[in-house]
């Protein structure tokens, strides 16, 4: 390694800048507008000054007392955690399945991969059209079974399934090829010596496999976990929100109060969001050391 | 190895399952962008309609300007905002990679965290920003934007993909006669490969589907980007679904090869870099 730090600042120069002006810049600013009243009305324009002022705290003492963001904030709490779940133990399964030496492995791995190869948007878009409740797929497909329709959109639980459903079909191939990876790093003669000792497969997945897996896992859960609280696409493209705002999570709740003007609050939230995923992660770091 | 029956068979159902459940939703899209309106709007259940395909869909698409504009808008967009990722990401990898200096921990540190900023923080300040540089409604905020948002993932990632490459390779370049950016561009680069590929989909991706920040900073319609013109298709009475079905597979197809011929690179990328950390 070398040690010539001036070369090494050269390098990172300009990536740096860019982080500066366009990410911590707007960043310091955004957390001083959640100190102020500032909106679409007040933020001065060019024919006329600002005018909004600073109230302190009131943001976020009324953030935490909206009803509206107490639910966003619960639904994306729920909405994080199912997620990440099923991309995982699903994410494992078809990686351990694909692991063996099977006939057509390569051509099924193509096929799972399908999902993360469209853009989330628009997989969000094609599924509400298969949930949409007259003409979608799912609805045909249950009458024709005799099973009946769904409203899937305003319907509980199904309004908080359906979009469950379209990001776990998302996200399980990149959990499956990442932990694919951490399964082709354990060295196959641990599970040769399990079996000379005479050991279950099932005791095998726990002892060797599990552990195995261990670093790689934990990097993506906290990887999914992230992408999964900001993931703004899945709900908008798909509820909106609806019915009645039950399905924001907080991203499109933000979203949705600064395409109100009140750029004050969104900001607020924005910082909420913030900080809640740094406080998540050093928690998580300190509890599995192995995350990077 | 003897593999007792049930296991394989096991296996087998599992993964057609998975891949009836992975594909069948795509290929009933595609199949839907090829029927005429009515069988779009239908209760019935088959891939190809009484009146056969039909091109119509696409032929509405290609024929309204708006769409044909917002698809190049995109393309713009993402290409530049791929390179200018790419570029930058790499150059700021290799320092932290090759190099020890005092802020290096907080650095890495810095680039993860940036990870974690919802995009909605950054909308209200950087909406302030744009406004004042005259920027808004211009194409260009959101390459700026993007470029900057797709960077920490990509720099942590190369960076792992660099600590793989020995040192030594370019230490024999530079006996040769080669200086450090030299060696970095003409050893370490091609080297990576992989780990560039991962980046240059990551970072093209992220510009190809964004829409929070593209519907706060474009106004003029012949200004927006694929997602943001997407959705001005659609209202809560008005669901042109045959329209959509084409429109999703002409916005899928860039995305789609790109995917496939990255694939090989993008799993071995990821395994070696991002993941491991």
């Amino acid at each position: 390694m070398r040690t010539r730090t001036w070369i090494a600042w050269l390098f990172m120069a300009p990536t740096l800048v860019a982080m500066a002006v366009i990410v911590f810049w707007p960043l310091l600013q955004a957390f001083i507008w959640t100190a102020t009243d500032i909106d679409r009305s007040n933020m001065g324009t060019m024919f006329k000054g600002p005018s909004w002022e600073f109230v302190g705290l009131d943001n976020y003492i009324d953030a935490l007392n909206d009803p509206r963001f107490q639910q966003a904030f619960t639904w994306t709490i729920v909405w994080t955690l199912v997620n990440v779940f099923f991309h995982f133990v699903i994410g494992l399964l078809l990686a351990v399945i694909l692991n063996q030496k099977l006939r057509g492995r390569t051509a099924f791995r193509l096929l799972l991969l399908v999902p993360w190869a469209i853009p989330i948007y628009i997989s969000a878009i094609g599924w509400s059209f298969i949930f949409n409740g007259e003409f979608g797929l799912l609805n045909n497909l249950t009458a024709l079974f005799g099973i009946g329709r769904t409203a899937w959109y305003s319907e509980f639980p199904w309004y908080y399934v359906m979009p469950i459903i379209v990001n776990v079909w998302a996200g399980v191939p990149f959990m499956m090829v990442a932990l694919l990876g951490g399964l082709q790093g354990i060295p196959q003669d641990q599970y040769e010596a399990a079996k000379v000792d005479g050991a279950s497969r099932w005791q095998s997945f726990w002892n060797i496999t599990m552990p195995g897996l261990r670093s790689v896992s934990t990097m993506v859960v906290l990887l999914g976990m992230i992408w999964t609280f900001n993931l703004f696409a899945v709900i908008w493209f798909t509820t909106r929100g609806g019915p009645a705002g039950k399905t924001n999570i907080l991203v499109t709740y933000a979203f949705e109060v600064f395409n109100q003007g009140e750029l004050a609050t969104a900001a607020t939230y924005g910082v909420i969001i913030f900080s809640i995923l740094i406080v998540f992660s050093l928690f998580y770091r300190r509890l599995s050391p192995d995350a990077t | 190895m003897t593999e007792p029956r049930y296991i394989k068979w096991g296996s087998y159902a599992v993964l057609v399952v998975a891949a009836v459940f992975a594909v069948f939703p795509a290929i009933w899209v595609f199949a839907s962008s090829f029927k005429v309106e009515s069988e779009v709007f239908s209760t019935r259940v088959e891939l190809i309609g009484p009146s056969g395909i039909t091109f119509d869909n696409y032929q509405f698409l290609l024929s309204r300007g708006d769409f044909v504009q917002w698809f190049i808008n995109s393309a713009i967009v993402a290409i530049a905002v791929t390179v200018i990722g790419v570029l930058l990401s790499a150059t700021a990898a290799y320092g932290l990679s090759r190099y020890r200096f005092r802020a290096r921990g907080m650095a890495l540190y810095i680039f993860l965290v940036a990870q974690m900023f919802p995009g909605v923080i950054l909308l209200v300040p950087l909406f302030r920003i744009f406004a004042d540089a005259g920027l808004i409604d211009h194409l260009l905020a959101l390459v700026i934007a993007y470029s900057t948002i797709a960077i920490p993932f990509s720099v942590l990632m190369l960076k792992a993909y660099f600590d793989t490459i020995p040192i030594d390779l370019e230490e024999a370049g530079m006996v040769d006669g080669l200086g450090v950016f030299g060696a970095f561009w003409r050893i370490v680069l091609p080297l990576s490969v992989p780990g560039i590929a991962v980046t240059a989909f990551y970072s093209f991706i992220t510009a190809w589907n964004e829409f929070m920040l593209a519907s706060a900073f474009l106004v003029s319609r012949s200004n927006l980007t694929l997602p943001v013109g997407l959705g001005t298709f659609t209202d809560q009475f008005n669901q042109p679904w045959h329209i959509l079905a084409a429109a999703s597979v002409i916005i899928t197809i860039p995305v789609m090869i790109f995917f496939f011929l990255a694939q090989r690179y993008l799993i071995s990328g990821l395994q070696t870099g991002g993941v491991k950390g």
